[in-house]
């Protein structure tokens, strides 16, 4: 990580303040009475648990809720934000933790989309790439203003939405969790681009879970907890460990307690598995490895190497076109999900909103998305809510899922908790032998990472054989008893945690194998 | 501002969900009416004995609401109809056609099963098969679109509407041929009657409404039971929320799309069926015209809740029926109902515009439009 400019010691003026800012939203104080302020050319950086609070105070700055009670200033002076369109002229942009793109659009017509230019009636293309192009020179921001969105990869539409905000102007950018889904390359790049924004006077609202970040990139640290403002530090007087104790009201173990662990018989076979993508490319090649009863096999490698078309062969999502997959013993290749979750795997998805949840049904059904067809949730095909119901309070308890109750609609809940959700249920089901977990906490709070990797462990422990697949080598390397790197839909290396170093593995998901393996 | 502030007590949550969901259309009727009566009053006539009119019509007296609950009849099999696939995620354009094959079938097993067979059949068995054959007929119709959408991607609004054409076109080549009325006097595209043993009873004598109106509720209050306590609905609802989140929980998506229009085809067969066995005792070429796209209009209005669907069932079944006495009294065309009609399905459709002109904050969840980082 980039070491942080020095920061100077003049103090910048304030060009956003919000004061006493109050939300309630139903059965959730979610803003109380917070105080918050940026200045200029700053990156603010703002931390919290999940559903602390922190997208909804962003919400209302950006003018998508409305506060019950307190004052948004801008530049010295009271704004009345009623909807986008008034932070917008306030020169406030927001870069949203789930984009806000038009896949099927070109990066010029999604960056011109609610303010679009015309000539004669039409819309004027060549002046909106024009100025994309300029903006892109000018901070650095490299993006084809005629490239489809939905082919870019996640870090580039990320970048369209930086230019989206600078193109109308923004001098206060929000960023609501934008590393969560980047590569470490991609967010490298990114916090180059956040220097040279305020190197040019632009301030930074910057949301993340990663303390390692905050330390590196933020000028100043307001943390969250509950609704209201802990504490605003400066980087050079704190640490990671007193962050998170700020974050959740506890010491927080930031290392994973793992016992050596004897591993049992083979549950997960992969043999010579191959698999293609939507496009029809070939992006898993003649794949083999095993995961035992009681060990956890890490796959690293940087996303977009065929991690996540291996495990949705895996897990039945996807047909591969050849191989096998066998679990405990029983052959599941092409199986559909139904059939392999009766076998034994527990599936936390990486996406969790496409495939982990249904958004508008209560965290009750959410809990009870794959078994509700067996008793006890359903009996001669009618559904018991009362079943439902008790085992969403069991679980909501037993994984502390914060929600009003389990009435709520999952897409109510802060993103954190809605993981918490899926977590919940696919490690709560009783014949499990297998999990395979997909980013389990790709934008969870250190608390709550701390809770699913102890309880990762924990199937672990119970002889459970798991499958981790994750982008964070930090959180693959506390977690593993062996490793995989997955390289251009192969896997180059296979070796024991202990016996590898990250810069080995760094080298191995750089593509450097031929060499060493 | 404050209105957003609300209690945390469950109960209170529910009435709200319970009041959102019905704020809008009952707002949009009401806008509708003001506007129709502002195009009577342009128009020279007077609101205020029009409306009255309408309302003696539908509801002034038992032969009125009789009359009424007769038009409803149909109305609440076809809304069920497209409601329940809306819940699949499906758009059913196809209930006028499948509510035609509905009508051939059962008409066919109500006039020539005791022709072809050479004796009466009690009405306890005759009448059944004939409302099953209808049923029947009206699933594997829109079964087709099902198995299209599921195993090539066709998509259902397409495939309903070419669905619609064979139908109707089929039902039209039968009754001018095969099936046409041959008794001396007859001109018309029209089945033989159908035998007493295939009619439904009438509830009252002297009066039209007859037991298919108690069965259209009945079937509403099972299509409510089985989407909301139902394994099958739950499965249904699932696809039609995120089909990819319904494969992942190991739903069978393309049986329960498939599933899903036969479903809705049964329901819409079962709206050509009722009319045949209850009301005309016969199938006549044009009797249904518009019943499957006001089908559309009612489950939109019902924001596809059986129930819903029920009210507007009657409040289309009302408007109809009461339009004639309207006509009568103030000389207003029966057209000025189907504009009205056009107006709230509109107001409906378009709800910001109803959101505005009565200042309503939009409530639930803001439309993602691409699903990025996962937070
Ligand atoms: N539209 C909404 N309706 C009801 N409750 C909401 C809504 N949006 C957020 N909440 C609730 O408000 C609280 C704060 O949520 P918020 O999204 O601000 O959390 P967050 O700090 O961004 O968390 P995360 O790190 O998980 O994204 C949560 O308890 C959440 O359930
Ligand atoms: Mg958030």
């Amino acid at each position: 990580m980039a070491k942080k400019p020095v920061s100077s010691e003049v103090k910048t003026p304030i060009v956003l303040e919000a004061k006493e800012i109050t939300k309630q939203f139903p059965g959730v104080l979610a803003n109380d009475s917070v105080d918050f302020d940026l200045r200029k050319g700053e990156i603010h950086a703002l931390l919290g648990e999940n559903g602390a609070g922190k997208s909804t105070l962003m919400n209302l700055i950006y003018g998508l809720h409305h506060p019950d009670k307190g004052e948004i200033i801008v530049n010295g002076k009271t704004v009345a934000i009623h909807s986008p369109n008034d932070s917008i002229a306030a020169g406030i942009g927001m870069v949203h933790q789930h984009f806000m793109l038009i896949p099927v659009f070109t990066v010029a017509e999604n960056v011109m989309l609610g303010d679009e230019i015309t000539k004669r009636g039409s819309l004027d293309r060549a002046t909106v790439a024009a100025r994309i192009n300029e903006i892109s020179k000018q901070y650095g921001l490299d993006v084809d203003p005629n490239a489809i969105v939905g082919d870019l990869p996640v870090g580039l539409q990320q970048r369209v939405e930086i230019v989206k905000t600078l193109y109308r102007n923004a001098e206060i950018v929000i960023l609501d969790e934008p590393t969560a889904v980047l590569t470490p390359q991609e967010a490298e790049d990114l916090f180059r681009i956040m220097r040279d924004l305020t190197g040019r006077g632009v301030s930074i609202i910057f949301i993340t879970h990663k303390l390692k970040e905050v330390l590196a990139v933020a000028d100043r640290i307001t943390v969250m907890r509950a609704g209201r403002v802990v504490n605003t530090v400066v980087p050079a007087e704190t640490n990671e460990a007193q962050l998170a104790n700020m974050m959740v009201g506890r010491q927080v173990i930031l290392t994973v307690e793992k016992k050596d662990h004897a591993a049992s018989g083979d549950i997960l076979k992969v043999d010579g598995l191959s698999v293609r993508d939507q496009r029809g490319l070939e992006t898993v090649h003649n794949v083999s490895f095993t995961v035992r009863g009681g060990e956890v096999l890490g796959i690293a490698g940087v996303q977009g190497n065929g991690q996540t078309e291996l495990s949705e062969a895996l897990t039945g999502l996807r047909e591969p076109h050849g191989g096998n997959v066998f679990i405990d013993g029983q052959d599941l290749t092409s199986k559909p999900p139904r059939i392999i979750t009766a076998a034994g795997l527990a599936h936390i998805p990486e996406d969790r909103q496409r495939h982990g949840l249904v958004m508008s049904y209560t965290v009750a059904d959410n809990m009870a998305l794959c078994d509700y067809y067996r008793p006890p949730f359903s009996n001669r095909g009618v559904i018991q809510q009362k079943a439902l119901d008790e085992n969403a309070r069991k679980l909501i308890s037993a994984f502390d899922v914060r929600t009003p109750s389990p009435f709520v609609n999952a897409g109510k809940l802060s993103g954190g908790n809605q993981q918490k959700v899926i977590v919940a249920r696919e490690l709560s089901r009783s014949n499990v032998k297998l999990v395979i977990a997909n980013q389990p906490t790709r934008g969870l709070d250190v608390g709550s990472i701390e809770y699913i990797h102890s309880e990762i462990i924990k199937m672990r422990d119970r002889g459970v054989a798991v499958l981790l697949i994750s982008a964070e080598l930090d959180e693959i390397m506390a977690l593993s008893d062996r490793i995989a790197v997955m390289y251009r839909g192969q896997i180059v290396a296979i070796v024991e945690t202990k016996k590898t170093t990250r810069e080995q593995l760094g080298l191995w998901m750089a593509g450097a194998h031929a060499e060493t393996a | 501002m404050q209105s957003e502030k609300q209690s945390n007590s469950l109960t209170r949550q529910i009435l709200q969900s319970v009041s959102d969901a019905s704020l809008v259309p009952f707002l949009a009727i009401l806008t509708a009416v003001v506007v129709g009566g502002v195009i009577i009053k342009l128009v020279g006539g007077d609101p205020i004995l029009a409306y009255r009119g309408l309302i003696q019509g539908s509801f002034g007296s038992t032969k009125a609401l009789s009359e009424t609950a007769v038009w409803a009849t149909p109305y609440i099999f076809a809304g069920l109809a497209v409601a329940l696939a809306f819940k699949g995620g499906l758009f059913n354009i196809g209930a006028e056609g499948q509510l035609a094959v509905g009508a051939v079938a059962s008409s066919l097993v109500g006039y020539a099963l005791p022709e072809w067979l050479g004796y009466d059949l009690p009405i306890v068995i005759h009448l059944p098969l004939a409302i099953i054959f209808g049923v029947l007929m009206g699933g594997i119709w829109a079964s087709i679109v099902g198995a299209l959408k599921a195993y090539t991607g066709g998509h259902e609004v397409i495939n309903t509407i070419m669905m619609n054409y064979i139908a109707l076109n089929t039902t039209s080549f039968l009754l001018n041929g095969v099936m046409k009325d041959r008794s001396p006097t007859n001109v018309i595209a029209r089945t033989p009657l159908i035998a007493d043993s295939a009619r439904i009873p009438p509830i009252f004598d002297g009066l039209r409404v007859h037991w298919g109106f108690v069965l259209a509720l009945l079937v509403a209050f099972l299509i409510w039971w089985l989407l909301n306590k139902t394994t099958l609905g739950f499965q249904i609802r699932t696809v039609g929320l995120n089909p990819d989140a319904a494969k992942y929980a190991g739903i069978n998506v393309k049986r329960i799309i498939i599933l899903t229009m036969a479903l809705s085809g049964m329901l819409a067969g079962m709206a050509g069926t009722i009319e045949v066995t209850g009301l005309n005792y016969r199938h006549e070429l044009g009797f249904s015209i518009g019943y499957g796209y006001d089908a559309i209009a009612i489950a939109l209005l019902g924001k596809s809740h059986p129930l819903g669907v029920v009210l507007a069932a009657f409040l289309f079944a009302a408007m109809r029926n009461g339009a004639t006495r309207m006509q009568f009294l103030t000389q207003m065309p029966v057209d000025l109902i189907s504009m009205i009609q056009a107006f709230i399905l509109l107001f409906v459709a378009a709800d910001a515009i109803v959101r505005y002109i009565y200042r309503i904050k939009a409530k639930g969840e803001r439309v993602v439009l691409t699903r990025g980082w996962g937070g």
